[in-house]
């Protein structure tokens, strides 16, 4: 079907040979001159109304955010917010950076294709325990597989709200809500076994009432290179009220909360009562202070490569959230996957030098004469 | 003619313009061998789906374009990776047209048929015509094998194929036998009867054999051992035709004339890959190709995984919602964005191309189709997504539609899908399908500086000011007023910081609205700004070389040449039949309602139960004749015709019928 020659007629005018890629972003970034990175918490807000329910924990996580990012020295046009769907993922539209409100369960997705493609820029995922373990489950463990450059945000309400209170896959077991009258079924996920599972090279965990703790694993997941998960607690007062209180409460709080800091052996409690020890399969279990030499107490190493010890502070606590382990589980140094991509771009055009004439005419071409 | 020129008759394959075989050549012993001067030529290959003959297929076809004739390509393979060996469901074919002229399809039925064991002589004998020439490997016509597909004696033996030119050839003996010094044991042996039997052919044929011969050393560098087996077997099945008594003629088909230029062979998903990498070059944009296996659309991620040197990342995503998902936030980021799949997949990619509807990015996404509903008919081929690819998302979500035509015309047809894509920053499908994806014809190689220019502006400044009169903002949704496309501003863009997402936004400011006066605008105007993409497509082509047809077909995609070549047979036959062929199926050319109702007549062959018809009724009340077919191949092109010619003689009583045309050469 060849007989009439090759006719590109596609009613645009031929231009000039583009032989750089990626040129037109950098110009249009270079446009606006040097970078602002000198910012205050009020440059990261929006002209939108904040619209989520009076007293939510929401609101105690953004401003947190708002406060902390000037102190990470990166322009807001350089910071991309990429969400899915419930509550939680309203985010972007609070701030000033570049955002999108996408769909749910993808964020994760759509922010690999991002982060990828653009390295020079911070990426964050925005998401719930929805959005992020239900639907866009598989989204979730393979992001974190790959170890995209990215911080996701996943605040754990264990209940869905924007629905208006179905349970949730971290709800615990017997919970009542609409669409369970007798009481879920469900096993319900831990986000922190779940990542961990999925070898992911940071994972933390933080309470949305509490500034200081939620502000320092925010910072070092924001310096990870690859993906950073937190898993933040966040209060439903709507629809699942309460639900963190045995952690909050200033009596019970440190009863059941296991700080976790590199390098201090893991103690806890009123008095440093509690501690945790390994036990006779290799696991962990929880032990009173004073009934155990010093050197038997586990001193924390975030920076294990092997994920079990990680793991196995997960599985400390439960459903009832009894010795939950807060702050940063596990932060190993693996090349990030948009880096490698890069590299092997990189080492493809050294190899061989793009040549559009050359790759179109392949081995077997023939020519005919006139 | 029968005897000295076997199996091929004027009135199945064209006309052999040396009307008595010239005696050229004579082989050794005195053997004296004639050659036989053809038009064209259709050969088929069956055999196992371990026995090569896609390889072997595609080796005939390189060698057939080198020659310098014009070809066309059906390749026909089972889903199943390797069936149970000898069975009916493991038979692969390939099925090759070539000639001295331009050509349209693959051909109707071959002329000559090649079986390399009993289930693919079974499964492909119905299509062989009468006097079709048939040549058998006779070693694996063995009682075991034939068993296996339910003959009771050996259809080679017992003259029930006395109808057509029967040459029993002990391919796999005179493979092992040629391998006997090779080194390689009976079974590794075997394996090079591919060879064999296309080095025969390329005799029979008078193909060059250089390129195979480079070709197998190129392909098994690294074992050595193997591309001298592969390449002495070649020789040896050469070697075999210019002695043997058992072909007493070889065939020579002309190189067609063809326009002056640089040429080579490429199939339909080789040529969408160059296109992409082509558009990601023209538009200076990196390419970000998000895909999950699926066939017949693989081999476009495969292609694209080699050009990494182009700024071409590919991303084997976990799945196809998040190979569409990774390529819009590529898009984000100011990427030529890229999805490839086929028909289950744009089903999983739906929400997110709404998403990519509602956020205005610029976004590719490839449709090879392939036999459906649901897993379908992988391998085979259909043009059953249009009304999805049309209308399968939720609300008033309008996508830019563009369909090739052809194997080659898959690289323009992706520039033009991504030109649309980049100038009105919306999501565009290419609909191809699974007979362009792995079909292949001679294609003439573009220069470069004559590719249009699709370079885009990004945003680099505020372009408004808010409501209460602040200066200096920058509006995501403030639009092109003549294409209506919003600014594109990538991340990194100081000032410009903005969100957008599924929500539905606000004129201009973008940010969410729930008020219906403007949730009516924004639907319009969505709307709008893809059927304003008609102003920019050239008016509709109609080929009506007599200038008096009553009866327009019309059709679209890879449908193309089967239809073309249905129409040369009409007119051939003295009627008049006019062909329009869409690219853009959504918008449609604006000329096409007034070109549809010059005509008395309007017939519209689909392989999908009418969609395009469908489409065409609603639009323009045009009372389309519609004719289906949904076999998974594509249309032959002699049935199309006489579907044609009822349609025209009962318009117009006139013309002698269909068979006396002049000759069936002109196909």
């Amino acid at each position: 079907m060849t007989a009439t020659p090759h006719v590109h007629d596609l009613g645009m005018p031929a231009g000039p040979d583009v032989t750089t890629v990626a040129g037109a972003i950098d110009a249009s970034i270079a446009a606006n001159g040097p970078k602002q990175t000198e910012l205050k918490a009020k440059d990261l807000k929006t002209d939108q109304e904040v619209r989520w329910c009076p007293g939510c924990g929401d609101y105690v996580i953004l401003n947190a955010v708002q406060s902390f990012l000037p102190s990470l020295g990166i322009a807001r046009e350089d910071m991309v917010i990429v969400s899915g769907i419930g509550c939680s993922s309203r985010f972007p539209y609070y701030m000033n950076t570049y955002g999108m409100h996408s769909i749910h369960g993808r964020a994760p997705a759509i922010a690999t294709g991002l982060a990828a493609s653009r390295p020079d820029l911070s990426v964050w995922v925005v998401t719930g325990d929805g959005d992020a373990l239900s639907i866009g489950g598989n989204h979730l463990i393979h992001t974190l597989r790959r170890n995209v450059n990215l911080t996701i945000l996943l605040f754990n309400n264990r209940i869905y709200g924007l629905t208006k209170g179905q349970y949730s896959p971290t709800s615990e077991v017997g919970k009542v809500t609409k669409s369970t009258p007798m009481g879920s079924l469900d096993h319900p996920f831990n986000p922190v076994s779940l990542a961990l599972g999925a070898d992911a090279t940071f994972v933390g965990r933080a309470m949305d009432s509490d500034r200081k703790g939620l502000t320092d694993v925010l910072r070092q997941a924001a310096e990870h290179q690859g993906t950073s998960l937190v898993e933040i607690y966040q209060n439903c007062n709507i629809f699942n009220d309460g639900a963190f209180e045995l952690l909050k409460d200033p009596t019970t709080g440190p009863m059941w909360t296991i700080p976790l800091v590199h390098g201090e052996p893991l103690v806890f409690g009123p008095g440093g009562a509690s501690c945790v020890v390994r036990d006779d399969f290799g696991g962990l279990r929880i032990a009173e202070t004073n009934q155990v030499d010093a050197a038997q107490i586990v001193v924390h190493d975030a920076h294990r490569e092997d994920p079990s010890y990680a793991f196995a502070l997960s599985r400390l606590s439960s459903q009832d959230l009894r010795y939950t382990p807060m702050g940063v589980f596990r932060k190993v140094s693996k090349p990030s996957y948009d880096r490698m991509m890069t590299d092997q771009l990189e080492d493809a055009a050294a190899q061989e030098p793009a040549d559009l004439d050359a790759l179109l005419a392949g081995n077997d071409s023939w020519t005919v004469s006139a | 003619m029968t005897g000295t020129n076997p199996g091929i008759s004027p009135a199945e394959s064209g006309v052999a313009t040396g009307m008595d075989p010239a005696t050229r050549s004579s082989a050794p012993g005195g053997l004296v061998k004639s050659v036989v001067a053809l038009d064209r030529v259709v050969i088929r290959l069956a055999g196992d789906s371990g026995d090569g003959m896609q390889l072997t297929g595609g080796r005939f076809t390189s060698e057939t374009a080198t020659f310098g004739n014009d070809l066309s390509t059906l390749p026909n393979f089972p889903a199943e990776i390797r069936a149970p060996t000898g069975t009916l469901p493991g038979v692969s074919s390939f099925q090759l047209h070539f000639a001295d002229h331009d050509i349209m399809t693959p051909g109707d039925a071959p002329d000559v048929l090649v079986v390399m064991n009993p289930a693919a002589l079974k499964a492909n004998l119905v299509d062989l015509p009468g006097g079709g020439l048939l040549i058998a490997d006779s070693d694996e016509f063995t009682p075991r094998n034939l068993a296996k597909v339910g003959y009771a004696s050996n259809p080679l033996e017992d003259g029930s194929l006395d109808k057509w030119q029967l040459v029993s050839v002990p391919l796999t003996s005179m493979t092992t036998d040629a391998l006997a010094d090779s080194g390689l044991g009976k079974k590794e042996a075997e394996r090079s009867k591919n060879m064999f039997t296309l080095g025969l052919l390329s005799w029979m044929y008078h193909r060059p054999t250089e390129g195979t011969i480079r070709f197998l050393e190129r392909q098994f560098r690294r074992k050595p051992q193997i591309a001298a087996a592969n390449i002495a077997a070649f020789r040896a099945g050469f070697n075999y035709g210019e002695t043997t008594e058992a072909f007493a003629v070889s065939y020579e088909v002309k190189p067609a004339p063809m326009a002056p230029g640089k040429y080579r062979h490429i199939s339909g998903n080789q040529a969408l890959a160059y296109g992409i990498v082509a558009a990601g070059q023209r538009s200076g944009l990196p390419v970000f190709l998000g895909a999950y296996p699926i066939t017949p659309a693989s081999d476009i991620l495969h292609e694209l995984s080699k050009h990494k040197s182009f700024g071409v990342r590919t991303f084997q995503a976990e799945d196809e919602i998040a190979g569409i998902g990774a390529a819009l936030g590529a898009s984000f980021g100011g990427a030529l964005g890229v999805t490839t799949t086929s028909g289950p997949g744009v089903a999983l990619k739906a929400e997110t191309i709404g998403l990519a509807v509602m956020t205005e990015l610029p976004l590719l996404i490839v449709d090879v189709q392939r036999g459906g509903p649901s897993t379908g008919l992988p391998t085979k081929t259909e043009q059953s997504d249009l009304l999805q690819a049309l209308f399968g998302r939720n609300g008033e979500a309008p996508v830019p539609v563009i369909a090739p035509r052809s194997p080659g015309d898959c690289f323009d047809a992706t520039l033009e899908a991504t030109r649309i894509a980049l100038t009105y920053r919306t999501p565009v499908i290419l609909l191809s399908d699974g007979y362009l994806a792995n079909g292949a014809e001679p294609w003439s190689i573009p220069a470069v500086d004559e590719l249009p220019d699709l370079r885009v502006e990004f945003a680099t400044a505020p372009n408004g000011s808010a409501e209460d009169g602040t200066e200096g903002q920058f509006l995501p949704y403030l639009r092109d007023p003549e294409t209506l496309a919003r600014p594109w501003a990538v991340p990194g863009t100081a000032g410009l910081q903005h969100r957008i997402g599924g929500l539905e936004k606000a004129d201009k400011t973008g940010n969410i609205s729930y008020d219906p006066a403007n949730h009516d605008f924004m639907t319009r105007t969505r709307q709008a700004k893809i059927d304003g993409i008609a102003a920019s497509i050239p008016p509709t082509e109609v080929d009506d070389p007599d200038g008096d047809a009553s009866v327009a077909v019309i059709g679209w995609g890879s449908t193309y040449g089967p239809i073309g070549a249905a129409c040369r047979r009409i007119r051939a036959s003295g009627r008049s039949v006019a062909q329009v062929h869409l690219r853009h199926l959504n918008p449609l050319p604006a000329d096409l309602g007034e070109i549809l109702a010059r005509y008395d007549r309007v017939v519209c062959p689909e392989m999908n139960l009418g969609q395009l018809a469908l489409l065409l009724r609603a639009k323009y009340l045009v009372d389309v004749h519609s004719h289906t077919q949904v076999r998974g191949l594509p249309f032959r092109a002699a049935e199309l015709a006489a579907v044609l010619q009822d349609v025209i003689d009962s318009t117009t009583p006139t013309a002698a019928p269909l068979e006396a045309a002049p000759n069936g050469a002109v196909l």
